[in-house]
């Protein structure tokens, strides 16, 4: 890694003398995690990370760490990187830019079900093995309203990362589940890419009665004190919104609306 | 494996952080005369002094395997540093491991050598007794992924090596079995026993028993189904595995199975105690140490929690987690299980060390398993049927009333179950547990069982956003805060007959270090601040102390030199669960930081450093 950076390095200065002065910008990532990020840099966060680094006239330099359990302590806050992409916004412990995109968790269904479920109370769940993506050691948010609806024992854990983070969806078109609840953009990414006839629809409400959301803002996370960067990359978000969406629609990203603009 | 413990690093909103956590707790529980009648109190003093009548196994002056004997006493017949001259204890010689991780490891002493096996990188260590420093024979990288590193709940640990038959056996945090030369180093075998991409790491100390070396699994939690595994030490391969969750064919239960109580008989209750599919994920690793009977050819281990933590999303009694196994050491049937914690609603690993004695019990010697239990419960267990014969609290309680001795059932406290969305208070003891990994001795002298444990609380409640690689989501935190008293951690020597304690000695900190107990008398434990001790074993009044660079979270030993002198070792350098605050840099300020350890640990950075040091002690 301190190879590939100093290499980089030493790119940038050669090459690209407009930015020869600016270091740069060391942006933290999954090696293994589409659609957000891998070490061919073929996820839409490093495109877009990409293409921040560049607003700001710096050379993108991924370093990668799989932010998993012990990230945040073991690599950014010991500044393995400046900035880590797809945090929700508000995040605890660093400071967040503005967020560059706003998604939920869906249902996913299969199309010829026809089943439209969009609520917990659905009587259509009923019976159904419901898949769940498992975050650290638990299930993802929709788990809870799930629970108090009285269908725990029809949940089926499924991974998050790596290259089984797609079977989730996949189970749904297999009918290995009758219905999977997945975070917006993995979804709309694997239903796309493998061409599954599959329905997505955002989960609602967008927060339950509990106060836990199932919408996001998602945003940039750069060190805690770090306002300079924090403000030239909202300077830069801004600049750059149609080419931030445009990344997203290829992607194939869900994107909710802000329920203010939406009324 | 700790494991685990599930609930993220989240920080509480700022109006419900309770940062004065005894006072809040000593509120809570004059506040509320319901809570006030459900808490145990531990068993008081009252305890005594009574020589043990049976034999323990040969001491060979040696230290080949973590629990020094197969019935896990960690005693040693050793008497040269007793309680008379232990003041005049010198450092003898150090070694630095190069490693600023949790060193929870015991040194294994055997062939004139001492073997230091190390977190993550995971390298072993031989240096030659034979000669003045130890200087180093030989070592050993195995390489190991780093991707493991982000696998391992609660820092990258090892807890050490056996020695056996001229090889020495470890694991490695990736998910080997490495078999080497004792002499040379030389590797003689590496099986790959479980996958990090699906959250399996090994940490454990393996044990020997005749030609079958055995390791059970750690990991995240959730989606990691427990096991324990028999290899054959000639070739690594595997002669069986036993999982803690699934069919009875997968946890070798079949005709030898009988356990004592009714709610663990039944075809296939590693299937139907849990929801459709679940146990596939159910947790239930393997990660303490073994211990075995000769007499009847038995091994003895505990189950991890069960997984996923939040246990709304898995009703049931969710076998065999949380739980004692007794298996054939051969073919691994089990012959009897018995649960602590059913249907777990608190990360209660039941991992904890059992040590095996015979014991006078109502006019008769009884064979039992003397076990301190995360629920805070001290068991005295029939080993050869898995009756319970006593359960005696020894912390403050306020998650259970009492351990039903007719159906061996836990009688757990509702109001203080976790509930989504809200936040539930003096939560004692809290998801570490009474007591962690770190084991306990016994002292034939004394007939005393002398216990390091945590004196906590908890409270739990959701918390705010936090996210994994790109999925945002929103989990619980916990924070935990020193129990009645105010001290976190206190050394105990326990009275397993009378069920009292005979006497303790607070610590600031949880004592996160392994005891050894010595026919001199002495009880040898570390602190987190580091300070390693000699205790009187029958006063526990400290009668040496030696302030090491590090803090301390390992295995003391003793042993006999190639001199003939009696020699005390000890690993320095902080760790593990809570120690994770120093050696990563945690910031105590979020309360949550380490899983909850933030409160709890808030002066233990000032107090002590990383570091990563064997130091080894002897009379001048």
């Amino acid at each position: 890694m301190y190879s590939l950076f100093l290499r980089l390095a030493l790119l940038s200065v050669i090459a690209v003398p407009a930015i020869a002065n600016a270091m740069p910008l060391r942006i933290c990532a999954d090696p293994d995690n589409l659609p957000f990020s891998n070490r061919a840099e073929q996820g839409f966060d490093n495109r877009i990370g990409i293409l921040i680094a560049h607003k700001l006239g710096r050379e993108p330099e991924f370093v990668w760490a799989r932010s998993r359990r012990g990230f945040m302590r073991e690599q950014f806050n010991k500044g393995a990187c400046d900035l880590l992409m797809g945090v929700p916004e508000g995040l605890r412990a660093v400071a967040t830019s503005r967020p560059y995109y706003r998604s939920s968790y869906v249902f996913v269904a299969r199309k010829r079900d026809e089943l439209h479920i969009a609520r917990f109370d659905d009587p259509h769940l009923e019976g159904r093995r419901i898949g769940l993506q498992i975050l650290e050691e638990d299930y993802a948010p929709p788990s809870l309203p799930l629970i108090r609806n009285g269908h725990a024992a029809q949940l089926v854990g499924f991974d998050t990362f790596g290259a089984r983070s797609a079977d989730i969806v996949h189970a749904v078109a297999d009918r290995r589940v009758g219905v999977a609840v997945v975070w917006g953009p993995l979804a709309g990414y694997v239903a796309a890419r493998d061409h599954l006839p599959v329905t997505l629809t955002a989960v609602s409400p967008q927060v339950d009665s509990s106060g836990v959301p199932f919408t996001y803002d998602i945003a940039i996370a750069v060190h805690k004190k770090d306002n300079a960067l924090r403000n030239a990359i909202n300077h830069a978000i801004d600049q750059s919104d149609a080419q931030i969406r445009a990344i997203l629609a290829r992607y194939h990203i869900p994107i909710t609306a802000d329920e203010k603009e939406a009324r | 494996m700790k494991t685990v413990k599930m609930l993220s690093r989240q920080k509480l909103p700022s109006q419900f952080t309770c940062w004065v956590g005894a006072l809040v707790c000593a509120i809570a529980v004059a506040g509320c005369k319901h809570q006030t009648q459900s808490v145990q109190e531990s068993a008081g003093a009252g305890g005594g002094i009574h020589p043990y009548g049976a034999m323990l196994e040969a001491d060979d002056g040696q230290w080949v395997r973590a629990t020094k004997d197969y019935a896990n006493t960690r005693y040693s017949t050793l008497d040269q540093i007793n309680s008379n001259n232990v003041a005049s204890l010198k450092v003898a010689w150090t070694f630095d491991t190069g490693t600023k991780h949790g060193l929870e490891a015991a040194p294994i002493v055997a062939n004139n050598t001492m073997y230091i096996a190390t977190p993550w990188p995971n390298r072993m260590f031989a240096l030659d007794l034979t000669k003045p420093g130890g200087p180093l024979k030989w070592s050993y990288d195995p390489n190991p992924s780093r991707s493991a590193k982000g696998e391992a709940c609660c820092d990258w640990v090892n807890r050490g090596a056996v020695f056996s038959d001229g090889k020495v056996f470890f694991n490695t945090l990736d998910d080997y079995t490495v078999a080497l030369d004792a002499n040379t180093g030389r590797q003689l075998w590496k099986t790959r026993l479980g996958d990090i991409a699906n959250g399996e790491t090994i940490t454990m100390a393996p044990m020997v028993v005749r030609n079958k070396v055995y390791v059970g699994v750690s990991g995240g939690e959730f989606g990691v189904r427990g096991w324990l595994t028999a290899l054959n030490t000639t070739d690594g391969s595997i002669a069986w595995k036993a999982y803690s969750t699934g069919p009875d064919k997968d946890v070798l239960i079949g005709d030898r199975f009988k356990p004592f109580y009714d709610g663990d008989k039944g075809t296939d209750l590693g299937v139907k105690s849990w929801p459709p599919d679940a146990w596939r994920i159910g947790g239930g690793t393997v990660w303490g140490f073994l211990a075995y009977d000769p007499s009847s050819n038995l091994i003895y281990y505990g189950t991890a929690n069960p997984g996923p933590w939040n246990p709304e999303v898995r009703p049931g009694l969710n076998k065999w987690t949380a739980g004692v196994f007794a298996r054939d050491a051969d073919t691994g049937q089990a012959v009897w299980f018995y649960q602590m914690s059913p249907h777990d609603l608190y990360d209660w690993d039941g991992i904890n060390e059992n040590i095996l004695l015979n014991l006078p019990w109502q006019g008769s010697t009884r064979k039992v398993l003397v076990r301190a239990d995360r629920n805070g419960y001290m068991y005295l267990i029939d080993r050869t049927n898995g009756q319970v014969l006593s359960a005696t609290p020894y912390v403050y309680i306020t998650t259970s009333t009492g351990v039903d001795l007719k159906t061996g059932e836990l009688k757990h406290v509702l109001d203080k179950a976790p509930k989504t969305g809200q936040e539930v208070r003096n939560v004692c003891p809290p998801a570490p547990g009474a007591k962690d990994w770190q084991p306990s001795s016994f002292s034939p002298k004394t007939g005393l069982v002398y216990v390091p444990h945590q004196n906590l609380c908890m409270d739990v409640q959701t918390g705010e956003a936090n996210y994994i690689a790109g999925t945002p989501y929103v989990g619980a935190s916990e924070r935990y805060y020193a129990g009645p008293g105010g001290n976190e951690g206190e050394l105990m020597a326990w009275d397993p007959i009378a069920g009292k304690k005979v006497w303790t000695v607070p610590d600031k900190f949880p004592i996160w270090s392994g005891t050894v107990a010595t026919a001199g008398d002495l009880v040898f434990y570390g602190t987190l601040d580091g300070w390693f001790r000699a205790a009187d074993a029958r006063t526990g009044k400290t009668l040496w102390q030696f302030k090491t660079g590090s803090g301390i979270v390992g295995q003391p030993i003793t042993y006999r030199g190639p001199d003939g002198k009696q020699y005390v070792a000890i690993l320095s350098g902080v760790g593990g669960w809570p120690g994770a605050i120093v050696n990563s840099n945690l910031d105590t300020r979020d309360d949550t930081a380490a899983n909850g350890w933030g409160i709890a640990m808030h002066d233990l950075k000032s107090a002590t450093q990383a570091g990563g040091t064997l130091y080894v002690f002897s009379l001048p």
